[in-house]
C-alpha cells in the first residue's frame, strides 16, 4: 500500500507535465483560453492568491510605518524608488496610495474575484450536476476581463505619479484633481478603467452563475435540495448583478467630471490657485452611488464564505446543517436588506438627519438574520461528532470572526454612536474582522476542502494545521487591539499620530499590531508552499475524502471535461443526510434514492419513496 | 557579512523544516495513517480551542480592566457626549455578553463534541421554537438600542438653540480657519469665486453688510456651557471636522454647507486640571482622507469660561480692518457703514486706504 502510493505519486507528477498527450485539447485551449469551469476556477484562484500576496504585502509596508513611525525603509528603495526619501522614510502620499490599493485589491481582486470567481465557477456545475456553465465562452471572457483589469491595476502601481490614493472609496473631489493628490492623475484614470473591466467580468460571471443554477440542475435537484453553497453563490450573483452596474454609473460620471468638464460631483471648488467654474454638483451623490454598490459588496464578499462554511461545518460535524430553511431565509433577507442600508456609511457626510434615522433602523434589522446564521452554526456543532480537518478549523475561525466583527456593527449602525466612531480605527477593526478576515477564512476553508477535487491531490494536513493556528491567533492579535485604538478616537488613514496630544498614546500597541501583522503575513507563505507543492507532489486524493454527501464527490478523482464520464447522476434527497438514525453509514449521498434506505427514512420521506422513480444510470455512476 | 549569515541561517532552517515535513509525510503514508478519516491530532485542536478561549478572554479582560496604564477613552467634554458614551457602554455590555457566551458555546461545543468513534452525531435538522427565539430576542434587543439611539440622534442633529453662538469652520488642504460673526452676531455671505491668494482665503463676500465686522481666527474659541453652532464648509476636497473629546464629527464638503451644534461642558483649564497635564489642549482634527498632509491637518480648540470668551471676542479685529485693501470690494453705498462696523475709522490714514484700493 505505502510503496505503491508513493510510486503512484511519482508517476502522476511526471504525468501531469505531459497532459496534453492524451487529450484532444492543446495546451492553450486547456490551460489558457479554457472554457472548462474547473480550469477557469483555478485561474481565478491562482490570480486571486497572487493578488492576496500583493495586497497583503502593501499592508505590511504601511504597518511598518504605523508601528515604527519614521522607520528606515531603504531596503525597499529598489521597488518603491522615489517614494522612499533620502533618509529611507516612506512618503506620506505613497502611504495613502498603499492604503488605497490594499483596500481595492483585497475587496475586489481577492475577495470578490478570488472567492466568488473561484468557488462559484468550480462548485456550481459540480454540485448541481451540470456538465459545465451555461455559457463556457462567457465564462472564459469573465476571467480574461478580470485578467485585463488586473494587468491595468498592477501597472498603475508603478506609475511615476503613483496609483490611486484617495482611499478605496475614491470620493471626489479628491479623486478628481491631480492638484489635490498626485495619485488622482494617471493612477486614478487607470483605477477607473480597471474597475470597469472588473465589473464587466463580474457581470459576465454573475449572469452565468444565475442561469446555470436556474436552468441546469440535474434531475431531482430542486431548489430545496440545493447545498447552501449554491444558494449562497446564487444569491451573491443576483446581488452583484443588481449592484455592480451602479458602480459603473458612478465611475462613468466620475470619468466625465475628471476629463470632460461636467459637474456631477463638483461644486464651488477653489483648487490649484483658481476658482473652478463647476457649480451645482454634489460630492454626496457619488457617495450614494458608490455605497449602493459598496454595501451589497460586503455581502458579495461574505455570503460565499458563509455558504462554504455551512457546507464544511455540516460535513465535519457529521450532522445536518441546523435550520436549512432558516439559513436560506436569512440569506435572502440579508440580500434584500443589503440594498437599503447603504447610507449608514454616510451618517456624518452631511446627509439629512432624517434619512440617517431611516437607515439606522434598516441597518439594525439586518443584524437579525446575521445573528440567526451565527446561532445556527453553533447549534450545528452541538451534539455533533466533529472532525477537525483544516477546512473545519478555518470554518470555525470564520464563525468566530463573523460574531466578533458583526457585534461591533451594532455600534456603527447606530447613528448616534457612529458620530464619534466614524472613520476611526474602530471601523477598521470592525470590517477587517467581519468582512476581511471572515471572508478570507472562507476562501482558505474552501481551498482546503475542495483542493482534492480541484487537483486530485491532498494538501498537507499538518502544514494546514500550523497555518490555521498561526493565522487564527495572528488575525485576532492584529485586529482586536484596533478596537481600543478606535475607541480612543484614532482616525484611520493617518500616516502618523506623532503630532497630536490626543493620540499620543498607544504607540506600543501599534508596534505590537505591526509585529503581529508581519508574523501573520509570514505564516501565509506556509500555505503558499503547501498549495503549490501539493498541486504537483501532494498525496493522491481518494474520491470522497471527507465522506461528503454532495454531488461533486461522485465525479472521478480528476473529473474531465463534462465532469461525469457517464450520465449525470440524479438527486433524491437534500444534501445534509449526515448521521441519519437507522442508517449504517454516517452519511447518505444525494444520489442514493430514498427507496433504497427504508431503514433511515423519515415518515414523510417514506411517502416520497413510494412514488420515487429511480433512473438507472445513477447506480452505474456511483461505482466510479 | 552579518546579513549574509542571517540569510544562510534562515535558508538552512527552512531546509531543515522542509526535510522534517517531507520525512514525516512519507512515514505517515507508509504507516497508512492517511486512510483514516479522523486526523490523529483531532483532540489537540479541540483542546487548543479551549486554551485559545481561556487565553483570549483572559487577555481581553486583563487589557480592558487595568492592563492599560490609563483609561483609553478620551475624556468627555460635551453635553451630548455624556449620553452617547453612556449608550456606547450599554451597547458594549450587551455585545460583550453575547460575544463571550457565543464564544464559550462555539469553542465549548467544538471541544465537547470532538470526534468519538463510539458516538454518533444526533440528527437534528431544525427546531422552529429555538429559531423563533433567537430571531425574536436579538430583534427586541436591537429595537431597544435603535430607539434609544434614534432619540439621541434626533436631539443631536435637531435645530440648534436660538442662543447658540454661530461660528463658521472652513477646511482646506491642510488646515482650518474659523470665522466669527463679529458684533452684529450675523455671519456674512461668502462666495467661493471671491477666494484669492492675497488675503481673502475664505471668500468673504463684502457685498453683504453682515460680513464687514466678521473676524477670523486660526484657533476655535468657544464658550463653556453655551451651545455652539458650527457652520461647516470646505474649499477644495472633503474634510471632516472631528473633535474626539466633544464626541462631535461632521464632514466639510465643498459646495454643500453642513452644520453641527453641541455644548462644551469643560473649559481647557478644567481639562488641564482633570488630566493633570498642564499643556492639555483640545484639538480639532481632519477625519476624512484629504491628501498628503491629511494626518497633520488640525487646529487647537480653546474652551473659555463665558466671560473670558466674551472678552476675547471683543478684542478681535474685523477681517476687513486687518485687510483694508478689500474696502474697494464693498459697494459704494455700503462703504461708510463698512468703515464703521469694521472700525476702520481708527486707522487715521484714510487716504492710504483709498490709495491702495485704487491700485486694484
Amino acid at each position: 500500500m505505502s510503496i505503491t502510493d508513493i510510486q503512484l505519486e511519482e508517476n502522476t507528477a511526471s504525468h501531469d507535465d505531459h497532459h496534453d498527450d492524451h487529450h484532444e485539447q492543446g495546451f492553450i485551449e486547456k490551460y489558457i483560453f479554457s472554457t472548462d469551469h474547473k480550469m477557469i476556477a483555478k485561474q481565478f484562484l491562482i490570480t486571486g492568491i497572487l493578488w492576496a500576496v500583493i495586497g497583503g504585502g502593501l499592508s505590511i509596508i504601511f504597518r511598518l510605518q504605523l508601528g515604527f513611525p519614521g522607520i528606515d525603509l531603504t531596503f525597499l528603495k529598489p521597488i518603491l524608488g522615489q517614494w522612499i526619501d533620502a533618509e529611507g522614510v516612506l512618503d506620506p502620499e505613497f502611504y495613502l496610495a498603499l492604503v488605497t490599493m490594499h483596500g481595492t485589491i483585497m475587496v475586489f481582486f481577492v475577495l470578490t474575484a478570488g472567492l466568488s470567481g473561484t468557488f462559484s465557477n468550480f462548485l456550481i456545475p459540480l454540485q448541481i450536476g451540470a456538465r459545465d456553465m451555461a455559457s463556457g465562452f462567457m465564462n472564459m471572457l469573465s476571467y480574461w476581463f478580470f485578467f485585463l483589469s488586473s494587468v491595468i491595476m498592477f501597472i498603475s502601481l508603478f506609475l511615476e505619479t503613483g496609483p490611486a490614493a484617495g482611499g478605496w472609496t475614491v470620493y471626489p473631489p479628491l479623486s478628481v484633481f491631480k492638484e489635490a493628490i498626485s495619485g488622482s492623475g494617471a493612477g486614478m484614470t487607470m483605477w477607473l478603467v480597471s474597475m470597469v473591466f472588473f465589473i464587466a467580468s463580474t457581470l459576465l460571471g454573475g449572469v452565468n452563475y444565475i442561469s446555470t443554477v436556474i436552468n441546469m440542475r440535474t434531475k431531482g435537484m430542486s431548489f430545496s435540495r440545493l447545498p447552501l453553497t449554491i444558494w449562497a453563490f446564487f444569491i451573491t450573483a443576483v446581488i452583484g448583478l443588481l449592484s455592480f452596474p451602479v458602480l459603473v454609473a458612478a465611475a462613468l460620471l466620475l470619468v466625465f467630471d475628471r476629463s470632460f468638464g461636467t459637474s456631477f460631483y463638483l461644486s464651488e471648488i477653489f483648487i490649484g490657485g483658481e476658482a473652478l467654474p463647476n457649480i451645482g454638483g454634489s460630492p454626496i451623490l457619488y457617495q450614494h452611488l458608490f455605497w449602493f454598490l459598496g454595501h451589497p459588496e460586503v455581502y458579495i464578499v461574505l455570503l460565499p464564505a458563509l455558504g462554504i462554511t455551512s457546507e464544511i461545518i455540516a460535513t465535519n460535524s457529521r450532522k445536518p446543517i441546523f435550520g436549512y430553511r432558516a439559513m436560506i431565509g436569512s440569506m435572502l433577507a440579508i440580500a434584500f436588506l443589503s440594498f437599503i442600508v447603504w447610507a449608514h456609511h454616510m451618517f456624518v457626510s452631511g446627509l439629512n438627519p432624517f434619512l440617517g434615522s431611516v437607515f439606522m433602523f434598516l441597518t439594525l434589522i439586518i443584524a437579525v438574520p446575521s445573528a440567526v446564521k451565527a446561532f445556527n452554526y453553533i447549534t450545528t456543532l452541538w451534539r455533533g461528532n466533529i472532525v477537525f480537518t483544516p477546512a473545519m478549523l478555518f470554518s470555525i475561525g470564520l464563525v468566530s470572526f463573523f460574531i466578533s466583527g458583526g457585534l461591533t456593527g451594532i455600534f456603527l449602525g447606530n447613528s448616534a454612536l457612529d458620530i464619534n466612531l466614524h472613520d476611526t480605527y474602530f471601523v477598521v477593526a470592525h470590517f477587517h474582522l467581519v468582512m476581511g478576515s471572515a471572508s478570507f477564512f472562507g476562501l482558505l476553508a474552501g481551498v482546503y476542502h475542495w483542493f482534492p477535487k480541484m487537483f486530485g491531490r491532498m494538501l498537507d494536513e499538518r502544514m494546514g494545521y500550523i497555518h490555521f493556528w498561526l493565522t487564527f491567533v495572528g488575525v485576532y492579535l492584529v485586529f482586536f487591539p484596533l478596537h481600543y485604538i478606535g475607541i480612543a478616537g484614532f482616525p484611520r488613514r493617518y500616516y502618523a499620530f506623532t503630532s497630536y496630544d490626543a493620540f499620543s498614546t498607544f504607540g506600543d500597541l501599534n508596534t505590537f499590531v505591526s509585529v503581529a501583522a508581519i508574523l501573520t503575513f509570514g505564516a501565509q507563505f506556509l500555505f503558499l508552499y503547501n498549495f503549490f507543492n501539493s498541486i504537483f507532489r501532494g498525496r493522491r486524493a481518494p474520491q470522497n475524502p471527507w465522506n461528503s454527501t454532495t454531488l461533486e464527490w461522485t465525479t472521478p478523482v480528476n473529473p474531465g471535461h463534462g465532469n461525469w464520464p457517464g450520465a449525470i447522476p440524479a438527486v433524491y434527497r437534500w444534501p445534509y443526510d449526515y448521521s441519519k438514525p437507522g442508517s449504517e453509514s454516517d452519511f447518505i449521498p444525494q444520489t442514493v434514492p430514498l427507496s433504497q434506505t427504508p431503514e433511515s427514512n423519515l415518515p414523510h420521506e417514506q411517502e416520497l419513496a413510494k412514488s420515487e422513480v429511480v433512473s438507472e444510470p445513477t447506480k452505474a455512476d456511483e461505482s466510479h | 557579512m552579518f546579513n549574509l549569515v542571517i540569510i544562510v541561517a534562515v535558508v538552512l532552517i527552512i531546509a531543515i523544516v522542509y526535510t522534517i515535513f517531507r520525512v514525516t509525510t512519507l512515514i505517515s503514508i507508509a504507516k497508512g495513517e492517511s486512510s483514516n478519516n479522523v486526523p490523529s491530532s483531532n483532540k489537540t485542536h479541540a483542546t487548543l480551542f479551549i486554551l485559545f478561549l481561556i487565553a483570549g478572554l483572559g487577555g481581553f479582560f486583563y487589557y480592558s480592566f487595568g492592563g492599560l496604564d490609563d483609561s483609553f477613552v478620551q475624556p468627555i467634554a460635551s453635553k451630548h457626549g455624556v449620553e452617547t458614551d453612556f449608550w456606547f457602554w450599554v451597547t458594549m455590555g450587551v455585545t460583550c455578553f453575547v460575544f463571550i457566551v457565543t464564544h464559550i458555546l462555539l469553542f465549548g461545543f467544538s471541544y465537547k463534541y470532538q470526534h468519538d468513534k463510539d458516538r454518533c452525531a444526533s440528527f437534528y435538522p431544525h427546531n422552529n421554537k429555538l429559531e423563533l427565539i433567537w430571531t425574536a430576542v436579538p430583534a427586541v434587543v436591537l429595537a431597544f438600542l435603535v430607539l434609544t439611539g434614534w432619540k439621541i440622534w434626533t436631539d443631536i442633529t435637531g435645530p440648534a438653540p436660538e442662543e447658540a453662538y454661530e461660528i463658521e469652520v472652513f477646511g482646506y488642504q491642510y488646515g482650518w480657519s474659523f470665522r466669527y460673526p463679529g458684533k452684529d452676531g450675523k455671519l456674512g455671505d461668502y462666495d467661493y469665486r471671491k477666494i484669492d491668494k492675497t488675503g481673502n482665503d475664505l471668500g468673504i463676500d463684502l457685498k453683504d453688510r453682515a460680513s464687514h465686522d466678521d473676524f477670523i481666527s486660526n484657533q476655535l474659541h468657544i464658550p463653556k456651557g453655551k451651545p455652539v453652532l458650527l457652520k461647516i464648509r470646505a474649499r477644495d476636497v472633503i474634510h471632516s471636522v472631528y473633535m474626539p473629546q466633544f464626541r462631535a464629527q461632521m464632514n466639510a464638503v465643498p459646495g454643500l454647507p453642513t452644520k453641527f451644534w453641541f455644548e462644551p461642558t469643560k473649559s481647557t483649564a478644567d481639562m488641564r486640571i482633570e488630566t493633570g497635564n498642564p499643556d492639555f489642549n483640545f484639538e480639532l482634527v481632519c477625519n476624512k482622507i484629504c491628501g498628503r498632509s491629511h494626518f497633520g491637518m488640525k487646529a487647537t480648540i480653546v474652551v473659555d469660561e463665558l466671560d473670558e470668551f466674551k472678552d476675547w471676542y471683543k478684542d478681535q479685529e474685523a477681517w476687513l480692518k486687518l485687510n483694508p485693501d478689500y474696502l474697494s470690494q464693498v459697494p459704494e453705498n455700503l462703504k461708510e457703514v463698512a468703515i464703521i462696523s469694521a472700525e476702520l475709522e481708527n486707522i487715521d490714514n484714510n487716504q492710504s486706504v483709498g490709495n491702495s484700493s485704487s491700485s486694484f
